[in-house]
C-alpha cells in the first residue's frame, strides 16, 4: 500500500517534532513546510499550534499564509487542526483583544470559565487527560476523525480557551471540565479540529491520526 | 477539576538516569529512555526529564534524548535543567519537549518566565520550585538541585511565578525527595490553595497512601514519582488500580498487548 501522504504548516509555533514522529509512527510520509504552493498542492494539510491566538494570527500574516490556509480549507481536501491550530479555524477570538481568525468554522474562542458547575476557582490551563463523549447521541462517530475510537477514550489536553461553534451540529465530540462542556473535536466539510493533541494521546491519540491519513 | 496526572520524573545526569537523596549523593540507574519507554508503556500520564549538572555546567545534554524519545514515546514531555533564555526555551521544544520547567534562570533573572510564556504559551512554561522548610510554616527557594538558599518566600515565589505567566508549578521539596517519607503535604497545600495554575507534587513518594493524601489534603494536580518507580517498589499500571479503587479521577488506560502495537 502507498503510505500516506502529510503535509504539516510550519508558521514558527508547535511542537512540530512530535506531530510528524506521531504519523511516520505508523508509515506516513511527512513533509514540514510554510511555502503557500506546497500546502495548496498537498492531499492532507496539518495545522499545528500552542501558543496565544493573537501570536499565531501574525505569524501566519508573516508567513502568508492566511489565504493559503483559507484557499485550502475551501478545496474540500482534508485538513486537521491541533489545539491552537483548531481555535484558529474559528472567526474570531477574544484572547487578549479581540482577534479575526481563519473563519473556516462559524464560532469564536472564549476563555474556560474561570469557576467550575460548583462556583468554586477552576484551574486554568486545562492541563491533562480527559474522556471524549459524542456530542450527538443519535449519531455514531463512524465516518468521522473518531471512528476508531470509543466513547470515554481519555487524551490530552492542554489550553486556556475554548472554542464555541456558532453551529451545534460542527460539534462530533465534547469533554467536560470544571462541570463544563468544552468541544473537543469540530468538524466541518473536510476540515476537522482537536482540542485536545492527539500525537501526545499515546495509541488512542495515533488512531485518530491514522484515521485522518484514510479520511 | 481534572484528572489527576501521574508523572514519571527522570533525573538526568550526562547520558544517564540518576537518583539521588535530597537531590544529592547520586546513583546512576541506567539509559533514561529505557525506563521511559517502559513508563509510557505502563501507562504514565507525562515525563519530566530534568538535567541535574546543566545549571551547573551551563549546558544540556537532554537535546539528544528527548529527540530519541519522540520517536515512539507519545506522552507529554518536560524538560528542565539550565535552559537560562528564550533560545534555549525554544531548541528543547523543537526537539520534542512540549513543556519547559526553569528554576535557576529565573530566580536570577525573573522575566525569563514572561519571555518564555509570551514566545511559546504559559502551557509550556513550568515553574521548578525547590522548597526547604525553613519553620513550621515556611518554606525558602532553593536553586542548584537544593545547594543554593536565595532568601525567597515558597509561596511568594510561586505567586510572582504565576503572575509572569507560569502555566503550572513543579514543586520539590528538597527535605523529602529521594527519603520516600511521604511528600511535604504542608507545602503543596501552602501553594496550591495560593495560586490557581496546576500544581506537580514532587519529592517523597514511599507508598501509595502518600500519594492519597498529598493529593487530598495537598491538593496536588500531579504527582511526580521517581524513587518508587525507577526501584520497581510499584508502577504506574498499580498506581492507576490504587487511584481508582480510592476514587481518585484518573485517565483510564490499559496496557495494550503486544499484537496491538
Amino acid at each position: 500500500m502507498k503510505s500516506p501522504e502529510i503535509t504539516i504548516i510550519d508558521y514558527g509555533l508547535g511542537n512540530l517534532l512530535s506531530v510528524s514522529r506521531g504519523f511516520e509512527y505508523f508509515g506516513a510520509k511527512v513533509k514540514v513546510t510554510s511555502d503557500p504552493k506546497e500546502i495548496i498542492n498537498s492531499s492532507r494539510v496539518v495545522l499545528p499550534g500552542v501558543g496565544a491566538f493573537p501570536n499565531a494570527m501574525a505569524l501566519l500574516e508573516k508567513y502568508n499564509l492566511i489565504e493559503t490556509i483559507k484557499e485550502y480549507g475551501k478545496s474540500g481536501k482534508p485538513l486537521l487542526a491541533i489545539c491552537l491550530g483548531m481555535q484558529l479555524l474559528m472567526d474570531k477570538s477574544e484572547e487578549f483583544s479581540h482577534t479575526d481568525g481563519l473563519g473556516l468554522i462559524p464560532g469564536r474562542v472564549v476563555s474556560i470559565p474561570s469557576l467550575d458547575s460548583l462556583g468554586q476557582k477552576t484551574k486554568i490551563p486545562h492541563i491533562g487527560w480527559s474522556s471524549l463523549c459524542p456530542s450527538n447521541l443519535e449519531e455514531s462517530w463512524s465516518n468521522t476523525l473518531l471512528e476508531d475510537n470509543n466513547e470515554g477514550d481519555s487524551v490530552y489536553f492542554v489550553h486556556s480557551f475554548q472554542v464555541l461553534p456558532e453551529d451545534p451540529a460542527d460539534e462530533i465530540a465534547y469533554t467536560k471540565y470544571g462541570g463544563h462542556r468544552i468541544s473537543s473535536v469540530i468538524s466541518k466539510g473536510s476540515i476537522v479540529g482537536c482540542q485536545f493533541h492527539p500525537e501526545k494521546s499515546g495509541l488512542i491519540g495515533s488512531k485518530i491520526l491514522s484515521r485522518f491519513c484514510h479520511v | 477539576m481534572g484528572n489527576l496526572r501521574l508523572i514519571a520524573r527522570l533525573d538526568v545526569k550526562g547520558t544517564n538516569l540518576i537518583k539521588g537523596v535530597h537531590l544529592e549523593g547520586l546513583r546512576v540507574l541506567g539509559l533514561p529512555n529505557r525506563f521511559a519507554r517502559e513508563y509510557y508503556r505502563q501507562g504514565a500520564d507525562e515525563i519530566i526529564y530534568m538535567d541535574v549538572v546543566a545549571s551547573l555546567y551551563g549546558r544540556n545534554h537532554l537535546v539528544e534524548i528527548i529527540e530519541e524519545a519522540a520517536k515512539d514515546i507519545f506522552i507529554p514531555v518536560t524538560v528542565g535543567g539550565g535552559i537560562r533564555s528564550v533560545d534555549n526555551a525554544r531548541e528543547v521544544l523543537r526537539s520534542g519537549a512540549d513543556k519547559v520547567a526553569v528554576n535557576t534562570a529565573a530566580i536570577k533573572n525573573p522575566s525569563i518566565i514572561s519571555d518564555i510564556a509570551r514566545a511559546f504559551g504559559s502551557q509550556c512554561m513550568v515553574s521548578s520550585i525547590e522548597a526547604k522548610r525553613i519553620s513550621n510554616d515556611a518554606w525558602e527557594v532553593f536553586y542548584d538541585n537544593g545547594r543554593e538558599r536565595t532568601g525567597l518566600d515558597v509561596v511568594e515565589w510561586s505567586k510572582a511565578c504565576v503572575a509572569r505567566g507560569a502555566g503550572e508549578i513543579l514543586l520539590t521539596s528538597v527535605d523529602r525527595e529521594g527519603t520516600r517519607r511521604g511528600f511535604d503535604v504542608e507545602l503543596v497545600q501552602a501553594v496550591s490553595s495560593a495560586v490557581s495554575v496546576p500544581i506537580i507534587a514532587s519529592g517523597g513518594m514511599g507508598s501509595f497512601q502518600d500519594l492519597l493524601k498529598v493529593v487530598n489534603e495537598g491538593g496536588a494536580d500531579a504527582v511526580a514519582m521517581a524513587d518508587i518507580v525507577h526501584y520497581g517498589r510499584s508502577d504506574f499500571a498499580t498506581i492507576r488500580a490504587e487511584a481508582i479503587d480510592s476514587g481518585l479521577g484518573v485517565r483510564e488506560y490499559e496496557i495494550p498487548r503486544d499484537n496491538d502495537n
